[in-house]
C-alpha cells in the first residue's frame, strides 16, 4: 500500500517537474517562464518529498525532507518575485501580446501631465 | 508500482533537466539563464530526494539541503546583477 502511493505520488511529482520544464522552455518571456517554473515545481517537488517521507519513514530523514519542503516553499516565491522585479527594471522586453502593464501606464500619463514620477 | 515510479521518476526529472538546459543555453536574456537554473536546482534536488529513498542512503539528503540554499542564494545574487543594469 506504501509503496503504491509512493509510485504514484513520484509519477505525479515527476509529470509536474517535466511540465514546469517545459514551460519555462516553451514560455514567450521571462515572466510567464518564471511563473511556470515557480509554480509547478514547487507542487512537483512537494510530491517527491512526500513520496520519498512514505518510503524512508525514519525520523531523520523525515525531518530532513520536511525541512526541505519548507525552506522551498518559504523561498520559491521569494526568487522569483526578486528575478522579476529585477528585469522589470532591467527593461527586459515583454511578451508582444502582453495586455496590461499598469506601471507602464503610471508612468507615461506621470510624464504627459509634467508631474514627478510614480514609483 | 515503486519500481515503475521510480523509474518513471528518474527517467522524467532527468528529460526535464534536459529540456531546462535547452533554455538555460539559449537564452536569450540572462534573467531567462537564471531561471533555468534556478529550476535545475529544484530538479536536481528532487533527483536526489528519488534516489536517497529508492535506494535507502540516507547521506544524500544532506547534500540535496546544501542544494537548495546554494540556489536560492545564487538566484538573489544574480537578480541583485540584472537589477544594477547587466541584462546580457
Amino acid at each position: 500500500m506504501m509503496d503504491f502511493a509512493t509510485g504514484m505520488l513520484w509519477i505525479v511529482g515527476s509529470s509536474f517537474a517535466f511540465l514546469a520544464a517545459l514551460g519555462v522552455l516553451r514560455m514567450p518571456d521571462v515572466f510567464t517562464r518564471m511563473q511556470a517554473s515557480t509554480k509547478a515545481s514547487t507542487l512537483g517537488l512537494g510530491c517527491l518529498l512526500i513520496g520519498a517521507a512514505l518510503q524512508l519513514g525514519d525520523l531523520a530523514s523525515i525531518l530532513r525532507l520536511v525541512s526541505i519542503g519548507a525552506f522551498t516553499l518559504l523561498t520559491t516565491p521569494v526568487s522569483a518575485h526578486v528575478i522579476a522585479r529585477g528585469s522589470y527594471r532591467a527593461d527586459i522586453p515583454l511578451w508582444h501580446g502582453t495586455v496590461l502593464d499598469e506601471r507602464r501606464e503610471a508612468l507615461e500619463k506621470a510624464q504627459a501631465t509634467e508631474q514627478p514620477e510614480m514609483g | 508500482m515503486l519500481e515503475f515510479g521510480t523509474q518513471f521518476a528518474l527517467v522524467t526529472l532527468a528529460a526535464a533537466v534536459l529540456v531546462a538546459v535547452v533554455r538555460l543555453v539559449r537564452g536569450p536574456t540572462l534573467p531567462d539563464r537564471v531561471v533555468a537554473m534556478d529550476l535545475i536546482g529544484i530538479l536536481v534536488v528532487g533527483l536526489i530526494v528519488v534516489l536517497a529513498a529508492s535506494t535507502g542512503v540516507h547521506a544524500t539528503l544532506d547534500a540535496a539541503i546544501v542544494i537548495a540554499l546554494i540556489a536560492f542564494v545564487a538566484t538573489i545574487a544574480y537578480a541583485t546583477y540584472v537589477e544594477k543594469g547587466h541584462p546580457e
